[in-house]
């Protein structure tokens, strides 16, 4: 079943069940949310999408808590909806650093684009900040809780998607922190390293470690994990030549965004100075450095050489479930065309 | 898998044995706690109390290598109380009653005594198993790494027969492959025994087609497999041997041997992107270009054939394997003094897309395979023809062999079992925060920082009679080498048995497993060896 309705003068259907935040994307309409996540059940914690209905007797409703219902009529914004909005930017101002330039989330913060949507130019609440520890416990990323809107994604990210619960609301009133069992630092809690809380962060409370030592990627590239046989979309993050993050690929039918450990954060290995860099031919029991000319010509002599001496099963090839399928095809067409050996094998049985 | 990553969404329950899910496929271990989470019901088989059997309804605490006594007596069980799939029996199967002819000696009695798992909880299982459907049978090298690990497949595949769970959405037999691309490295034919695509070098059709193709010659017996090159090269009859992107110092069971074996090549060539503990053995060392660095396809554990595209380019001079191969290819056929002609008998490629069009031509199950499919998701094999949409499901409506056939497999004791000298079960596997010989995870310093070193899991009890407190020093010896480690003391190990992994060269697992090999698959017993464990 499907519902029609109106959003800022627009006609939207959408499936049974959608929201208004649902419909009015679909519609083109931005609506301002700091706790709304596709991938999660809605909440409503943020109070920014609040919209009018025609003829609903509350004067504004969540956009993203509200079902969608056939012929109604909303408003995004009103002067009452857009002085809201901007008092509850500026109350999470209120309690909040006001850093943005060196802040690792500048430039990626929903908070900056929000606060720019509702156009907030003074700060009329002075009151109290938090000055909490920024928890680096976990080698990956870093937790800022200064930075904290209390929008819950990480906490919902965790149950809903991780199923793991290894952080929740903790404390009451101005005291309320996102806070792990007994509030000690993540690394000792239950924590997988997933990064999916990290990576759905809205503000800087949540941010990699690597994004210290670098700025935003100028460069991302849809690929696959080189890790386990799930095969997850991942898309990678470069600056130049270098690999500087990793997220989840939305788009990709096996892992929909979703990351582990060693597919989110396990990619420092590719830029390592450890590379080989240049072939290597072992001279008096050292290896010394050599041209491709020089080891390729080496090594197709020898290989022909044991071929012929002691005939083609004297070779034998191990090919690699890291590389490309295309790779390991030419490896076997070269052991049984060009060598004329079935001895190929790799390590799928270890 | 015969079924898809996306439809174990719909299974009402699911086996998992011998898969450490959350750990080894996490992403499929989500699905698995999120369908448990909304109702689905979780029995779990394996020896070490892992995340998924802290969350299933019933967990079976199971001895190492007694995975097929288990599968026979869910099945009796089943037969007995009458909860077989009858209807899916008469019309899909065969071999049935010879079949049950066998699992009719494991009583449940006779199980809980090999198995370990109390007599209760096999009835409960085998009730609630095959009662909930669709039911998905997960399973990992936890069935396969046996002497017997062939006939633990046949179980679990006739466990999904007797069920009816084949070819339908929320069911099927479904291994996970440990790596990126093994799944594609076996399509292609990476094994001694196949061409591409399963056509098998016995087979002289198939012979004849690749020989024509390529113009070239070969034997029509299989070569040797990776532990046998090892063995063949120990006794003089291997004399050269190519590794790309493997480490088998590391990653061979009884790995004192496999070096020993390596050092009496006369020639060894080893591609990598990192000097590995393998490479320092070689002769040859070329240097590959990584995943990041290049184009191609990786086809994962459900047949997903899927593009990876290169982000940034090769450090110094390191080249993409496909154009090191093919260099290589052409040297060595003017060193030999030979030009092959046939349609493919050629080695200058342009890129990966047009290896893949070869690939296709003459590879059945990817004959509607092309890079320029791929941009959206991949393709599921078989995919014949390049209007076809790929297989997310096997054997719907009909096996590829026709009737699907009930295999009667005996339960037989592990090739090493323990005794007084070596009182532990060694078993083996790997940790979320590393993968393989870790020859990638361990150049990530914040894995290492999560997962800094080695350890030994022992259970309490075991412990406490050897006088072995959590992160005291160890030596845990087996008839093959010996290793010192830090012991990791709780109860995720059931008594009697021991866990390591093969990350770490320093405290490295694979010191001292075991080089039996099932017979037919060849795979090592890397999950039972005898041990002892003493303290430092």
């Amino acid at each position: 079943m499907t519902i029609t309705l109106t959003v800022d003068g627009k006609k939207v259907t959408v499936e049974d069940g959608a929201t208004i935040l649902d419909a009015a994307k679909k519609a083109g309409v931005y609506i301002p949310t700091l706790c709304a996540d596709e991938d999660l059940l809605p909440f409503g914690a943020c109070r920014l999408c609040l919209v009018e209905v025609q003829g609903d007797r509350r004067p504004m409703l969540p956009a993203c808590t509200t079902p969608a219902t056939d012929g109604m009529v909303v408003r995004t914004s009103s002067p009452i909806i857009d002085k809201t909005r901007r008092n509850v930017v500026e109350l999470l101002l209120s309690d909040h650093p006001e850093d943005c330039l060196t802040c690792p989330q500048n430039n990626r913060c929903e908070l900056q684009r929000v606060a720019a949507y509702v156009g907030v130019r003074t700060n009329r609440f002075r009151g109290e900040k938090h000055a909490y520890p920024i928890d680096d416990s976990n080698p990956f990323y870093r937790r800022d809780l200064d930075r904290c809107v209390l929008c819950g994604k990480c906490v919902r990210t965790c149950d809903e998607v991780q199923q793991l619960g290894a952080i929740n609301f903790a404390y009451r009133g101005f005291r309320t922190k996102i806070a792990t069992v007994l509030d000690r630092p993540v690394a000792t809690s239950t924590c997988e390293s997933c990064g999916q809380c990290v990576d759905k962060c809205p503000v800087g409370a949540l941010y990699p470690e690597a994004w210290l030592r670098y700025g935003l990627p100028t460069r991302e590239t849809k690929t696959i994990c080189s890790y386990c046989g799930v095969g997850c979309g991942l898309i990678l993050q470069t600056r130049g030549n270098t690999v500087v993050g990793v997220r989840g690929d939305p788009d990709n039918p096996v892992n929909r965004g979703r990351t582990c450990v060693k597919g989110r954060f396990g990619y420092e290995f590719i830029n390592h100075p450890d590379r080989l860099k240049k072939p290597l031919i072992k001279r008096d029991g050292a290896f010394v450095e050599a041209t491709w000319d020089e080891a390729l010509d080496l090594v197709a002599q020898r290989l022909a050489a044991v071929v012929r001496e002691s005939g083609p099963d004297a070779v034998a090839l191990l090919t690699s479930a890291r590389c490309t399928s295309e790779e390991n095809y030419l490896l076997q067409k070269f052991a049984r065309g060009v060598l004329g050996t079935h001895n190929v094998d790799h390590c799928a049985r270890l | 898998m015969t079924n898809s990553i996306e439809d174990m969404k719909e299974a009402k329950a699911f086996l998992v044995i011998g898969s450490n899910t959350t750990e080894q496929h996490p992403i499929i271990g989500l699905n698995i706690r999120k369908a448990v989470r909304e109702g689905a019901k979780l029995i779990v088989a394996d020896p070490r109390c892992i995340d998924l059997a802290a969350r299933a309804d019933i967990y079976m605490s199971i001895k190492p290598g007694t995975n097929i006594a288990l599968l026979n007596g869910l099945a009796h069980i089943i037969l007995k109380e009458g909860l077989e799939d009858k209807e899916f029996i008469a019309a899909r199967t065969e071999g049935f009653d010879e079949w049950r002819a066998v699992v009719e000696q494991y009583t449940p009695e006779r199980v809980s005594e090999i198995t370990g798992v109390p007599v209760d909880r096999l009835y409960e299982a085998a009730r609630l198993y095959a009662s909930t459907k669709p039911a998905t049978l997960v399973y990992a090298m936890g069935i396969t790494q046996h002497t017997s690990g062939h006939q633990g497949v046949q179980a679990c595949a006739n466990l999904q027969l007797l069920t009816g769970n084949m070819g339908i959405r929320g069911g099927g037999l479904n291994p996970l492959r440990g790596q990126n691309n093994v799944q594609g490295a076996c399509d292609m034919g990476c094994l001694p025994d196949f061409f591409p695509g399963y056509q098998r070098v016995t087979d002289e059709k198939a012979r004849e087609k690749f020989a024509q193709a390529w113009g070239a010659r070969f034997g029509d017996k299989p070569g040797l497999t990776i532990v046998e090159m090892l063995n063949a090269a120990e006794q003089g009859r291997l004399k050269a041997l190519y590794v790309t992107g493997e480490n088998p110092v590391m990653s061979d069971p009884d790995s004192r041997h496999a070096i020993h074996c390596l050092e009496s090549l006369d020639f060894l060539v080893v591609q990598d992107i990192f000097l590995s503990e393998t490479a320092r053995l070689a002769d040859v060392v070329l240097p590959a270009a990584s995943f990041a660095e290049k184009a191609g396809t990786f086809t994962n554990t459900e047949r997903r054939v899927q593009l990876i595209r290169p982000a940034i380019d090769p450090p110094g001079e390191a080249r993409p394997d496909w154009e090191i191969v093919a260099d290589l290819a052409r040297r060595t056929l003017k060193a030999l003094g030979q030009t092959p002609e046939g349609p493919y008998a050629g080695w200058d490629y342009a890129s990966p897309a047009q290896i893949m069009d070869e690939v296709a031509a003459l590879t059945p199950i990817y004959g509607g395979i092309r890079h320029s499919r791929l941009e959206n998701g991949g393709i599921q094999w078989p995919c014949p023809s390049p209007d076809h949409l790929g297989t997310p499901i096997l054997h719907v409506g009909k096996f590829s062999r026709g009737l699907g056939k009930f295999n009667p497999v005996e339960y037989i004791p592990s090739a090493e079992t323990p005794n007084e000298a070596y009182p532990l079960i060694l078993t083996t596997g790997r940790r979320l925060e590393h993968y393989h010989t870790g020859t990638m995870t361990r150049r990530v310093d914040g894995l290492n920082k999560l997962a800094p070193e080695e350890r030994v899991e022992i259970n309490t009890d075991d412990a406490a009679r050897l006088g072995i407190a959590d992160g005291d020093w160890v030596i845990v010896e087996s008839r093959r080498g010996r290793v010192k480690v830090r012991a990791a003391v709780g109860r995720r190990c059931r008594p009697g048995v021991v866990f390591m992994t093969f990350h770490f060269a320093e405290a490295l697992g694979n010191v001292l497993t075991h080089a039996a090999l099932d017979p037919v698959s060849r795979i090592p017993e890397f999950k039972v060896a005898a041990v002892r464990v003493q303290k430092a």
